[in-house]
C-alpha cells in the first residue's frame, strides 16, 4: 500500500523582528550576530496566536489542499510542539474540534524539542499504513522563546505546517523513513522554567550534525538512493548556517536545498522547521521530484523521510497560501518594546 | 386608562459621592419629590437601576429602598433594561395609575457607580451589550457607538467637528445647571484635543461616571390639585425593543427601536415633532444624540450633526435639545437617567427651569434608552 | 467565564456553524430556536463561508480588563459572504488598508484568557483577504 501526503499546508505570522533590532537593545553586533547565525530577521507570534491557532490554520490549509477530504474520516491527529499552551490540556483537542474531526480520532501532543513535528508526522503515516486509520495529521508547530540576550533570542521563532496522511488520492508518496536517537543533552527546558537552556557549541557537532547526518545516511541506505537523486532537501533550521552546512557535508547542493531553507528570514520554528521547509518545497515540486526531509530534536533525534511527488501535487498548489508568500508578503515589523510585548517578556503588576 | 400626571420631583447634586451610600442618595432624592408632592403617603414604588449588583454587590433594590424611604410595606421593585432602566421605571409607574392599580406613585432611579474600580465599571456597563457575540470580543460602548458614528460618517458625512458641537452645546447647557457633575464649558478644539477613546471618539464626546439618584411623584392627573407640586401631564408613552447586538440591525447609522418609540408616544400624544418646544435625549455619546434627535423626527435623517453645528438645537434654537446639560455634562448615573431626563422636562414645563428655560415651553420630550439603542422609550409631557 | 460556557459556543466560534431557517432560508449566526422572519422553528446546520466584508470599525483604546495587552485593537462588523453579520476584532492590516469594504476572511486566533492560569478562549478574527 502506497502512504503519503494526502494534504499539505503551513501558516506564519506576519510579524517580524530583525536582527539589528534586537542587538540594540542587548548591546550585541548586529553583523556578527546575522553571519554567525546566516539569518536576518525571524517571525513573531501576535498576542492572539499560540500553537493551537497556527496549527488550525494550518491544518485547515491541509484540508484545502486534499481534495475534500471529509474531517471526520481523519482517525488521529498529532500535533509536536515544545510551546504547547497548556501545561495540561492537549492542544489536539482543540485542533481537532476546529476542524471538524471530533469525536472519533486519535489525538495526542508529542514533545521532542524541534523534533516533535516529524514525529507527529511519523507516526500519523505509521497509522496508516497499519491500516488502523484512514487518514492522519501530523502538525509541527512551535512559539518558541529564547531567553533575553541570548544567542536563542535572536532565531526563536514561530510558524506551524500540517500533512494529512492517507493512501489514495497522493500528491507525495512516502518512499522510506528513518530515525536516529540518542540522549544528548543539548538543550532542554524543566518544568515551570520560562526559557530553555543550552549546551553552547555542544549542540553542534555531537547533536545536530551527528543525529542530522546519521538519519540521513541511514534513509539513504535503506531506499539506496544517493543525494543527486533529490530535486529537493530540507534539514532542520535553527539557524540559516547548520541546515546548509549539514547538506553540504552530506553531498546536497545548494540548489537542492533553497526551496526549502526559509531560517534566514523565519528564524527558527523549532517543530516547524524542517515541515515548513517541506511545505515551501511542496508549494514548487513537480511531478516525478524526489525530496529528501531530515528533522532534528535536541536531546537528540532526527526523522528522515524519502517523498516521491506524484501528477496531483500541481492541482493543489494553489488552494491554499503558499508558504512562501505567507513569509514575503507585507511583514509588519516590530520594535524591541513591541516584541517584548507580544512574548510577555515585560513583568506587569500582578 | 386614566390620564397621569408628575406633581412631585426630587434630584440632588450628581457627581462622584464619595461619602454617599446608594440607599442614601436614592432616598435623598425621593424624600424631595415626596416633600415636592406634598404627598403624606406612596402606594407603590418602580426604581430604575441597572446594576446594582456589579456596581455595590446589591440587588433587591425594591424591598431595601422602600425600607429605607420608610414606606416599608409598600410594593416595590426594580426596573432594568440598562442605560433605559430609569425610563422605563417611568413607564411602569405610568402604567401603574393610569391602569387604576394606584394613586400615588413614586418613580425613582439610581446608579452608584464610585464604588467599582475603571475596569469593573465598563465591565458592568458592558453587560448591556451581547455578552457572547460582542462582549466576547472586547469591544466597549464607546467602541459600539464609535461602530455607528462611523457608519454615521460614511452614510451622511456627519463630522467630528458636529459631533463635537454636542458635546459644547451640553457643557454649555449643564453650566447653567447647578445638578450638573461637569458644569464646565468646553470647546470644540478641546473635545478633538482630548484623549482619543475609541476612533472617533474622544472622552469628551463621552458621558462620565456617575453617581446619582432621581424621584418623582406621579398621580391621576384629575387628583393632581390635591398636591402642591405645580403638575406636569404625561401625554405619551413609547416603548420598542431592538436586537441587542449591533450587528445584528439592518441600518447601522440609525436608531430604529426610537422611532418606534417616538411614533408611538407622538401617537398617543396626538403630537407630532413640530409641537415639541424641547426634548432631553440619551447622550451617552455625542453621536448618540445626533442619531436620536434624528430618529425622534426632530431633525432630518441625516441631519442631526449639521443641526447641532448650526444651533438649530441650543437654547433658543428651533429645537433646544439637552437643556439640562444631557448625560454629557450633567451626568450619567445610568439607572438615574431616565428619571431625571423626565425631571427637566417637568421643570421646564413649570417654567422653573432659571437661565435654562425655553421660552414657552408647553410640550416636553424625553428619549432614553438601553445598550445601543436595543431598549427605547420615549415620553411626551404638557404643562397643564 | 466559566469553560462551560465557553465550551457551548465551540462550533460557532471554532467551525462557524450557523443555523439556516428551513422555511426562509435566512442565516442565523449564532444560531436560534426560532425564525425572527418567519417563526419557523425548523432549521439545519450550515458552516458559515469565513469570508466577509467590513461594514463600520472602530479602534478600541480603552480596553476591558481581559484585553489590556492587546490594545490597541480594532473591532469591526462584517456583512459576512452568507448573510450574518459579525462583531468581530480585525488583525493583521498593514498601514492604510483598514477601511469600509475592506474583504477580510476569518482566522483562528486567541481572544482573550482568563488571566495566567485560566482557560483560554479560542475565537475568529477577520484578517484582510
Amino acid at each position: 500500500m502506497n502512504v503519503g501526503i494526502v494534504g499539505y499546508g503551513a501558516y506564519l505570522p506576519k510579524h517580524r523582528i530583525k536582527v539589528e533590532e534586537i542587538a540594540r537593545v542587548w548591546g550585541a553586533d548586529a553583523p556578527s550576530y546575522k553571519k554567525g547565525l546566516g539569518l536576518r530577521e525571524k517571525s513573531v507570534p501576535a498576542l492572539d496566536q499560540d500553537v493551537i491557532t497556527m496549527s488550525v490554520e494550518a491544518a485547515r490549509n491541509a484540508l484545502a489542499r486534499s481534495g475534500g477530504v471529509d474531517p471526520r474520516e481523519i482517525g488521529a491527529l498529532y500535533i509536536g510542539s515544545e510551546s504547547h499552551p497548556y501545561a495540561v490540556k492537549p492542544s489536539g483537542t482543540i485542533v481537532s474540534e476546529a476542524i471538524g474531526a471530533t469525536p472519533a480520532i486519535h489525538v495526542a501532543d508529542f514533545e521532542f524539542a524541534c523534533k516533535a513535528g516529524s514525529e507527529g508526522m511519523f507516526v500519523a503515516h505509521g497509522l496508516v499504513k497499519a491500516g488502523l486509520i484512514k487518514y492522519g495529521i501530523g502538525i509541527g508547530a512551535d512559539t518558541s522563546q529564547g531567553a533575553p540576550g541570548d544567542a536563542l533570542e535572536y532565531s526563536a521563532a514561530a510558524g506551524a505546517a500540517a500533512f494529512l496522511f492517507g493512501s489514495d488520492n497522493l500528491l507525495a508518496r512516502i518512499e522510506h523513513t528513518f530515525s536516529y536517537t540518542s540522549d544528548t543533552p543539548d538543550f532542554w527546558r524543566r518544568e515551570y522554567m520560562h526559557y530553555p537552556q543550552h549546551a553552547g557549541r555542544y549542540t553542534g557537532e555531537p547533536a545536530y550534525f551527528k543525529h542530522t547526518i546519521g538519519a540521513t545516511e541511514g534513509v539513504l541506505e535503506r531506499s539506496g538512493m544517493k543525494p543527486s537523486d533529490f530535486q529537493f532537501a530540507v534539514f532542520h533550521q535553527p539557524n540559516g548556517k547548520f541546515p546548509m552546512r549539514v547538506g553540504k557535508m552530506l553531498g546536497f547542493s545548494h540548489e537542492q536545498m533553497e526551496a526549502g531553507w526559509l531560517s534566514p528570514t523565519l528564524g527558527n520554528t523549532y517543530s516547524g522547521a524542517s515541515p515548513i521547509g517541506l511545505s515551501a518545497i511542496l508549494d514548487v515540486a513537480k511531478p516525478g521530484d524526489k525530496i529528501l526531509m531530515c528533522s532534528y530534536g535536541s536531546g537528540s533525534g532526527s526523522d528522515s523521510f524519502v517523498f516521491t511527488v506524484t501528477e496531483r501535487i500541481t492541482e493543489v498548489q494553489g488552494l491554499a497560501p503558499k508558504t512562501r508568500y505567507m513569509l514575503e508578503h507585507e511583514p509588519i515589523y516590530l520594535a524591541y518594546g513591541e516584541y517584548a510585548k507580544f512574548r510577555r517578556k515585560i513583568r506587569k503588576a500582578e | 386608562m386614566r390620564d397621569v400626571a408628575i406633581v412631585g420631583v426630587g434630584i440632588k447634586k450628581w457627581g462622584e459621592l464619595w461619602e454617599q451610600s446608594l440607599r442614601n442618595i436614592f432616598v435623598d432624592s425621593a424624600l424631595a419629590a415626596i416633600d415636592d408632592a406634598g404627598a403624606n403617603r406612596i402606594d407603590s414604588m418602580y426604581v430604575g437601576c441597572m446594576s446594582g449588583g456589579l456596581f455595590v454587590g446589591q440587588e433587591h433594590l425594591g424591598a431595601l429602598l422602600a425600607d429605607h424611604l420608610g414606606q416599608g410595606p409598600i410594593p416595590g421593585t426594580r426596573v432594568e433594561s440598562a442605560c433605559a432602566s430609569g425610563g422605563v421605571a417611568l413607564r411602569s409607574g405610568l402604567l401603574e395609575v393610569a391602569s387604576g392599580a394606584s394613586d400615588i406613585v413614586l418613580v425613582g432611579g439610581v446608579e452608584k457607580m464610585t464604588d467599582v474600580s475603571g475596569d469593573e465599571a465598563t465591565y458592568a456597563l458592558a453587560t448591556a451589550s451581547d455578552q457572547e457575540w460582542e462582549a466576547f470580543n472586547g469591544v466597549t460602548f464607546p467602541g459600539l457607538y464609535a461602530m455607528m458614528a462611523v457608519a454615521h460618517m460614511h452614510k451622511y458625512g456627519t463630522t467630528r467637528e458636529q459631533m463635537a458641537a454636542v458635546a459644547v452645546k451640553n457643557h454649555f447647557n449643564g453650566s447653567l445647571n447647578p445638578l450638573a457633575q461637569y458644569p464646565h464649558p468646553t470647546t470644540v478644539e478641546a473635545v478633538l484635543g482630548s484623549v482619543l477613546v475609541a476612533d472617533p471618539l474622544h472622552i469628551l464626546d463621552c458621558s462620565p461616571i456617575t453617581d446619582g439618584a432621581a424621584a418623582l411623584i406621579l398621580c391621576p392627573a384629575d387628583k393632581a390639585a390635591e398636591f402642591s407640586g405645580t403638575p406636569v401631564r404625561i401625554i405619551g408613552s413609547g416603548f420598542s425593543t431592538d436586537t441587542i447586538a449591533l450587528h445584528s440591525r439592518a441600518d447601522l447609522s440609525s436608531l430604529d427601536a426610537v422611532t418606534r418609540a417616538a411614533q408611538k408616544a407622538y401617537e398617543m400624544a396626538g403630537k407630532s415633532p413640530a409641537d415639541i418646544d424641547l426634548c432631553e435625549v440619551h447622550d451617552c455619546f455625542t453621536i448618540a444624540e445626533i442619531m436620536a434627535t434624528e430618529a425622534l423626527g426632530l431633525v432630518e435623517i441625516g441631519q442631526g450633526g449639521k443641526a447641532a453645528e448650526a444651533g438649530e438645537t441650543a437654547i433658543g434654537g428651533r429645537i433646544p435639545i439637552n437643556t439640562s446639560g444631557g448625560l454629557k455634562s450633567k451626568g450619567h448615573p445610568v439607572g438615574a437617567t431616565g428619571v431625571a431626563q423626565a425631571i427637566e422636562a417637568v421643570e421646564q414645563l413649570r417654567g422653573g427651569a432659571g437661565e435654562r428655560q425655553v421660552e414657552d415651553a408647553r410640550v416636553a420630550m424625553v428619549q432614553n434608552m438601553g445598550g445601543t439603542g436595543a431598549s427605547a422609550v420615549v415620553h411626551i409631557m404638557e404643562a397643564m | 467565564m466559566s469553560s462551560a460556557r465557553a465550551w457551548r459556543e465551540y462550533p460557532q466560534r471554532y467551525r462557524y456553524e450557523a443555523a439556516v431557517c428551513d422555511q426562509c432560508a435566512k442565516w442565523f449566526f449564532p444560531p436560534r430556536l426560532v425564525c425572527d422572519a418567519c417563526g419557523c422553528r425548523e432549521f439545519t446546520t450550515k458552516a458559515m463561508r469565513r469570508t466577509g466584508k467590513v461594514l463600520t470599525y472602530t479602534v478600541i483604546r480603552v480596553p476591558p480588563a481581559p484585553f489590556k495587552d492587546q490594545a490597541p485593537y480594532v473591532v469591526a462588523i462584517v456583512q459576512m459572504d452568507d448573510g450574518p453579520r459579525l462583531n468581530v476584532q480585525v488583525t493583521d492590516f498593514v498601514d492604510g488598508q483598514l477601511k469600509i469594504g475592506l474583504p477580510v476572511s476569518l482566522e483562528f486566533r486567541k481572544i482573550y484568557e482568563e488571566g495566567e492560569a485560566g482557560i483560554i478562549n479560542y475565537g475568529y478574527k477577520a484578517v484582510p483577504v
